[in-house]
């Protein structure tokens, strides 16, 4: 897993993953400041798999998308691979999110005019794969998640749990250390759902550092670490 | 490395334009004809620049022409009568020029009548320019056969002519015109030449004519006939009854036409200086005028300049229009791709990304516009030309203008939209349905 890859980023592989100490975020609505997100203290190790639960509006998809660098902290630091993310710029933020991130999305996020292929190779596309290199990659992905018939098909061709298989492989396309997930069964019948949650226990089992976001009881069981969090704050985590 | 990455962003531009085809050509519409009216317009500018510069260079760009115009009328027009007026150019003017001026190569003093003339039983109506041998040297007439006016015809007052083309055409029809007998007045004159048609002549009389009221419409001539000077004033005189508003008068005037012709462009202002003092000293009334074609030749570039501002600025402005509405179209494709962005801000593409995705498309529609543009414009000079019968000149200028200026507004316009996607928040762009 290491390699020149992580020392161009800078990442420390020795050090747990993501280390989080007192980070808050706020969102300002009008003269009203709304916290999200309030002293979150969270340390995660390479090849966790942490299950993070919560009711609705308690702040999870806020701490994830903070987890993968979509958003910055308010306050507080927040180190991945133990580099401090506030002190990354827009450009290095993007680096990390393609090389080291897989985002795997409760409502999918294909992009709709591009077929099965054409999704998967996208974050490729932007590491600077060659265009045969990142085909050829996007196709065994593609056969790994059971989708080797579907290759030219559009999204809105194929069923929710297809499309959903579509972006684990898109997420795994640049070879990441960390998957995130929000609620990923969340659109999706049981039977695809399971589907989905077995593709996911494999890539934890093969290595992968995984943080889903779910309310599914059966998806925490499974994982080997909980947070649950409560109106911005973690309340219990195991 | 950015080679390749720029081939994978044109196809990825040209899917999505193809995925808005009826869009994607309605947008490329604005461009096709901004681009189309830019060469359309400033090849018809610089056609009828070139045909205008053309008459006048014709003209000579180092003669001054000096004519005859009747002068402003005396008070005591309605006792006139019978009384004979006396004005205009005269011998003794010519023989000052050549003889004061300095840097003259040639003067050519010349009379012009308006006549008939015929040939067996045909009549056409011609202008007589009695004239010196050396006139072709200021003007464009060239000697299609036989010879010109010599200084032996000039000599012995020969009754000799040379006709132009048009003359031929129309008394000639089968004959061979040289050796000839052509009939004006009563008179015979034998055809020694005949030269090419000058416009030069007509095109001075409706030069000048614009300005000041000419003597005779030279409108109606069909051609030109060259007779030795010597001889029209033998044989025509230089009076003549003129039949004006005022009932009729008598006139006598020595000369129509005096040009004269200086050594080189840089000579023809100053000389046409020394003139003017010259004729203001022996005139008194204001019977001449003086036209100088190196000039009219400035003016009608600056003229000429004005209009194809003019004209540009009208194919710009459609240009700009055009240009809105690219831009028009690529806000609304970046709003409604917005969750596209936000995937793929999501999945390693940075800011600069985004914008060249973007651009790209816009670039790609102006220079399809562009390109669709400059086929279009160039048809469209080629069909004024054919079917408006005018001039029509395409500069190769004017195609890399328009299509410098179509890329030009691909990034003005373009840059603001890719723009305006790259800084989306990449939260707000995914959760945007
Ligand atoms: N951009 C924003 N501006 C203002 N408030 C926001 C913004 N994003 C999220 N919030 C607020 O933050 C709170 C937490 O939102 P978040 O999406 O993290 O909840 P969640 O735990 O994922 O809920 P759910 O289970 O329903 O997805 C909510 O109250 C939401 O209204
Ligand atoms: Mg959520």
């Amino acid at each position: 897993m290491t390699g020149d890859k992580d020392r161009a980023i800078g990442f420390d592989t020795d050090s747990p993953i993501l280390v989080m100490d007192r980070l808050c975020k706020n969102y300002e609505l009008g003269t009203v400041e709304l916290k999200v997100l309030r002293d979150i203290e969270l340390t995660i190790n390479e090849g966790d798999y942490v299950a993070i639960m919560g009711p609705s509006g308690s702040g999870k998809s806020t701490l994830l998308n903070m987890i993968g660098c979509l958003d910055r902290p308010t306050s507080g630091d927040y180190w991945l691979g133990g580099q401090n993310v506030a002190l990354l710029d827009d450009d290095q933020l993007s680096m990390i999110r393609g090389a080291r991130i897989g985002f795997i999305f409760q409502s999918f996020n294909l992009i709709n005019q591009l077929n099965v292929v054409e999704n998967i190779e996208v974050p490729m596309y932007y590491q600077g794969y060659s265009e045969s290199e990142s085909a050829e990659r996007a196709i065994e992905l593609a056969t790994m998640v059971g989708l080797e018939e579907r290759l030219d098909h559009r999204p809105s061709e194929l069923s929710g749990g297809q499309q959903q298989r579509v972006a684990i492989a898109r997420a795994l396309a640049n070879d990441p250390l960390i998957i995130l997930a929000d609620e990923p069964t969340g659109n999706l019948d049981s039977e695809s759902g399971a589907e989905i949650l077995k593709i996911l226990v494999d890539l934890h089992k093969r290595g992968k550092t995984l943080i889903v976001v779910t309310h599914d009881e059966g998806i925490a069981e499974n994982a080997g670490r909980v947070v649950e969090i409560f109106d911005g704050r973690i309340k219990r985590q195991s | 490395m950015f080679l390749f990455r720029f081939k994978r962003t044109a196809k990825l531009g040209i899917k999505s334009l193809w995925m808005h085809k009826l869009r994607s050509s309605l947008t490329a519409l604005g461009i096709i004809f901004g681009v189309s009216s830019v060469i359309a317009m400033l090849a018809i500018g610089e056609g009828a620049s070139r045909a205008a510069q053309e008459q006048i260079a014709r003209l000579g760009s180092r003669n001054i022409i000096v004519k005859t115009v009747p002068p402003p009328e005396d008070k005591d027009v309605g006792s006139q009568q019978e009384t004979m007026r006396v004005y205009g150019l005269t011998y003794l003017d010519a023989e000052r020029f050549r003889n004061s001026l300095p840097n003259v190569e040639v003067v050519v003093p010349s009379r012009r009548i308006p006549q008939q003339a015929w040939y067996r039983n045909r009549k056409v109506a011609v202008e007589i320019i009695g004239t010196v041998p050396w006139y072709p040297e200021i003007s464009p007439v060239r000697v299609i056969s036989g010879r010109f006016l010599g200084s032996i015809d000039m000599h012995h007052k020969q009754g000799v002519c040379v006709i132009d083309e048009n003359v031929v055409k129309e008394l000639f029809v089968l004959d061979e015109p040289l050796d000839q007998d052509v009939k004006i007045l009563g008179d015979y004159y034998r055809v020694v030449g005949v030269v090419s048609a000058a416009q030069a002549a007509s095109t001075a009389d409706a030069i000048e004519n614009g300005a000041v009221k000419g003597k005779s419409q030279g409108g109606a001539n069909v051609g030109n006939i060259y007779i030795p000077l010597t001889t029209v004033k033998n044989r025509f005189g230089e009076i003549s009854l003129q039949f004006g508003t005022g009932g009729r008068s008598v006139e006598k005037v020595e000369l129509q036409e005096v040009i004269v012709k200086v050594g080189s462009i840089d000579q023809v202002l100053p000389t046409r200086d020394t003139l003017e003092t010259i004729l203001d000293r022996f005139h008194k009334k204001s019977d001449y005028q003086v036209v100088v074609p190196l000039e009219l030749l400035k003016q009608a570039k600056q003229t000429q300049r004005i209009f194809s501002i003019v004209l540009g600025s009208i194919a710009a402005i459609s240009l700009l229009v055009g240009g809105i509405g690219i831009m028009n179209i690529m806000l609304a494709t970046v709003s409604e791709r917005t969750r596209e962005i936000g995937i793929r801000r999501a999945l390693g593409a940075k800011k600069r990304d985004i914008i060249i995705q973007f651009l790209s498309e816009t670039l790609m529609l102006t220079f399809l516009g562009g390109i669709l543009g400059i086929g279009l414009g160039s048809l469209i000079p080629f069909l004024v030309t054919h079917f408006g019968r005018m001039p029509t000149v395409i500069t190769g200028i004017s195609l890399v203008l328009a299509f410098g200026i179509s890329g030009a507004v691909g990034i003005i316009f373009g840059i603001y939209p890719a723009y305006r996607a790259a800084n989306m928040d990449p939260i707000e762009s995914l959760r945007h349905e």
